[in-house]
């Protein structure tokens, strides 16, 4: 795959990083410092015995600034491991969102029953509300949410992106 | 047996002995007490008490530069902490080793806007390689240990550790150097021998290559220098230093072309222009270097040497990265040179050869001397050649007098050359001076200054009393501000807004009032004397060198211009050299 230099590309990076006070902060303020996109950010910790953290960011630019993303981010002190997913081999990634609908009558059915064909599960429901809950890749999500626009979409929480990388190996 | 408890403080002080720390600069507040209170009592760690906090951090570069160490900072909460800021942005720029200990209001109080409390990793996380908070006594000594590490580990740059209060006065266990080990970070240091492979066949068919040296040959070490040296004359490939990198090869080598880059040489800019094959050792294609980036040596194949990875391919895309210590790759490239039997295009070179003395040909460095008016090129020329021979170290602050102590004084050796590069510091060359002749007691160190410049760190005068510190600071005094004035009367149509040195200190009596000695040279004829009796004196001096205040730093690539674009002198001075892109540059 060969492309243009000046070609905007998304890539999704996992980062896994030290579990340690300002980590964040870190690896935030290096994309704001030097003006890279996040278009979504996710992060939690998944070894409580190293103490470890995984990022996970979604984020676009031209080749050579994605290059300069992650070059940038393995010379954080307490970055473990930087992988570019979109990259590096195939991966599956998802992204949840709840997403709370406000409605009675031919509405509510409505909402009801695209919620089933987008398999979205209702996780609270009043007379006049629901709260749907979707995982999927973000395109089903945007998807979801745009129709659910003229039944009475009020909120939205969205995960951001998680990866992980097809096969056997790890990070 | 039970382990040995000590406070935080005496754990500080323990684990910066294991360290083999012998000097501190810093300044005292209530912060940390604790620790000047554990100074007091002990006569292992020598402290200088600095006069301001950004000077502790400069002292401690000029200290880590000259000596290969890691220079230590001390300061408190609060103001100490953010007065340290400059210093520590100048030493990331620089990547110079350094390690700051701040201390911070107490745990219990962080947060609460409390006094003189400051959010020091917050504003200094952009400002350093990396940066602590100690929230356990019981990790003091490893988080000081760990800090030392990172600071002089790959490339090399300023660590903070923020230290409350509470945490100085508890009591906890201490671990040694050796228990201590970062989880990963590990710089790689050897380069990959399949590229360096590549690197020396690419040399071998080069028609009009260069070597373009920074400063990551003088942070490698002494065996760098040598190394690069040696490689050099193998191949009698011409070589050129960036501002950081004089003094990695040595300056009158017929080999060296001089500096590159805005006030570079013609000969460096052209030939970097021309070359077919560039050789990138330890240095980072910065604006100042490369000029008009897509303008920037448009037809060569270019080999990148540098222990950080997030240095290659950021402004110039390169055709091969070798990730590694300098030291350490040069070394291969030799090997494999040698094993390889290789040989240079002795043709091609030769007339690549002779190009290149064509351009040198144009002395663009040229300046006329006429009258008693000193000429600033003149002072430093004359400067130069009466201290040479000596064991002298050269310290600049930030203006034309810089560019010209960059084009007219000669390192032949590394560490020897200390001026603020990255971040161009006002205020970087007298507490550097301070902390050079710490670390070289004995050795002549000089501080070529302007006149506007001087004045943002000029109380560390007295701290050059306290200490008995003979440093010499010599004043290039062209009553302006004059790297701005040049930049007006090039692009601002003369209009010298606040360009002006007014009101300017009798540095003679300001010289008397510290302490040291003030000495003027007005014309010509009196600079020769003035700098003997500075060099004579075993006294700290100021010298007030009166210099014709028109004189502009050429040659220039101005903003936004390619390196075959150059200004060669005042006759070049046309109307609209600068593009409107240029214009908004800095
Ligand atoms: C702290 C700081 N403030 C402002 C500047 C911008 N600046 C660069 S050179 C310069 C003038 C320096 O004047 P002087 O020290 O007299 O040196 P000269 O250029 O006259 O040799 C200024 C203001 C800077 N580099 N650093
Ligand atoms: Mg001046």
């Amino acid at each position: 795959m060969v492309s243009q230099p000046q070609e905007i590309l998304r890539h999704t990076v996992a980062i896994l990083v030290d579990n340690e006070a300002g980590v964040l902060a870190r690896v935030i303020g290096l994309f704001s410092g030097r003006g890279y996109n996040i278009e979504s950010l996710t992060v939690a910790e998944v070894d409580t015995r190293e103490q470890l953290s995984r990022i996970t960011i979604v984020t676009s630019g031209t080749l050579m600034v994605i290059e300069q993303i992650k070059a940038q981010l393995r010379r954080l002190v307490p970055v473990h491991k930087v992988s570019d997913l979109t990259i590096e081999g195939p991966s599956v990634s998802r992204e949840l969102a709840l997403v709370k609908v406000a409605g009675t009558g031919e509405r509510r059915v409505e909402s009801l029953r695209i919620a089933d064909i987008f398999r979205a599960r209702a996780v609270d429901s009043t007379n006049d509300s629901f709260v749907f809950e979707i995982v999927g890749a973000t395109d089903k999500l945007d998807a979801f949410i745009h129709l659910m626009e003229p039944l009475g979409l009020v909120d939205v929480s969205r995960t951001g992106v998680v990866a992980i990388a097809r096969g056997p190996n790890p990070i | 047996m039970g382990q040995e408890t000590m406070t935080g403080a005496e754990l500080v002080l323990r684990a910066l002995v294991d360290q083999g720390v012998e000097v501190i600069f810093g300044y005292p507040g209530g912060a940390v007490l604790p620790l000047y209170d554990e100074l007091f009592k002990q006569n292992r760690l020598r402290h200088i008490l600095v006069r301001h906090e950004q000077a502790a951090v400069h002292a401690a570069e000029g200290y880590a530069r000259s000596t290969g160490k890691v220079g230590v900072v001390l300061v408190t909460s609060g103001p100490g902490a953010t007065n340290a800021v400059t210093g520590l942005l100048d030493a990331l720029c620089d990547s110079v080793p350094v390690v700051c200990l701040t201390g911070q209001v107490p745990t219990h109080l962080i947060g609460n806007d409390a006094f003189q409390e400051a959010d020091t990793t917050g504003i200094t996380r952009p400002c350093t390689k990396h940066n602590y908070l100690v929230k356990d006594v019981n990790q003091v000594a490893h988080v000081v240990h760990e800090a030392f590490y990172v600071a002089r580990t790959g490339r090399p740059g300023p660590v903070v550790v923020d230290l409350p209060k509470d945490i100085l006065v508890s009591k906890g266990i201490y671990v040694g150097p050796a228990k201590v080990k970062h989880k990963s970070y590990r710089p790689q240091v050897k380069g990959d021998l399949g590229a360096i492979g590549e690197a020396v066949a690419l040399m071998a068919a080069a028609k009009q290559p260069i070597f373009y040296v920074g400063g990551g040959v003088v942070n490698s070490g002494p065996a760098a220098s040598q190394l690069l040296s040696q490689l050099v004359h193998m191949t009698g490939f011409p070589c050129t230093q960036t501002l950081m990198g004089l003094g990695g090869f040595p300056g009158s080598d017929p080999l060296s072309l001089g500096m590159l880059g805005m006030h570079g040489t013609y000969e460096a800019n052209m030939a970097m222009h021309g070359c077919d094959l560039m050789i990138c050792v330890g240095a980072r294609f910065d604006d100042r270097v490369t000029g008009r980036i897509n303008a920037f040596s448009p037809n060569s194949t270019k080999i990148h040497i540098d222990i950080d990875p997030s240095s290659v391919n950021k402004n110039v895309a390169v055709d091969l990265a070798i990730i590694g210590d300098v030291a350490h790759v040069l070394e291969d490239m030799i090997k494999v040179w040698k094993a390889r039997q290789l040989h240079v295009n002795d043709k091609d070179l030769a007339a690549w050869w002779v190009k290149i003395k064509q351009w040198q040909g144009k002395d663009c460095l040229h300046y006329v001397q006429n009258g008693k008016l000193i000429k600033p090129q003149y002072a430093i020329e004359r400067l130069y050649q009466l201290t040479k021979d000596r064991d002298t170290y050269i310290t600049t602050e930030v203006g034309q007098h810089q560019m010209w102590a960059a084009q007219f004084y000669k390192f032949e050796t590394p560490g020897r050359w200390l001026t603020s590069g990255g971040l161009g510091t006002m205020g970087y060359g007298l507490p550097a001076a301070m902390g050079v002749q710490i670390a070289h007691p004995d050795s002549l160190v000089i501080d070529i200054a302007g006149e506007a410049s001087i004045q943002m760190n000029i109380q560390e005068m007295a701290t050059l009393a306290q200490y008995h510190l003979p440093v010499k600071v010599f004043i290039l005094n062209n009553q302006y501000m004059g790297m701005v004035r040049q930049w007006q009367e090039l692009l601002h149509g003369a209009r010298y807004s606040e360009s002006h040195s007014v009101s300017l200190p009798d540095f003679v009596k300001l010289a008397d009032a510290f302490g040291a000695v003030g000495l003027k040279a007005d014309k010509v004829d009196e600079l020769d004397d003035v700098i003997a009796q500075m060099i004579a004196s075993d006294r700290s001096v100021i010298v007030d060198c009166r210099v014709d205040p028109a004189e502009n730093c050429f040659p220039m690539i101005p903003s936004g211009a390619a390196h075959n674009e150059m200004l060669l002198g005042p006759k070049d001075e046309t109307g609209g050299v600068v593009s409107e892109d240029g214009m908004v540059l800095v």
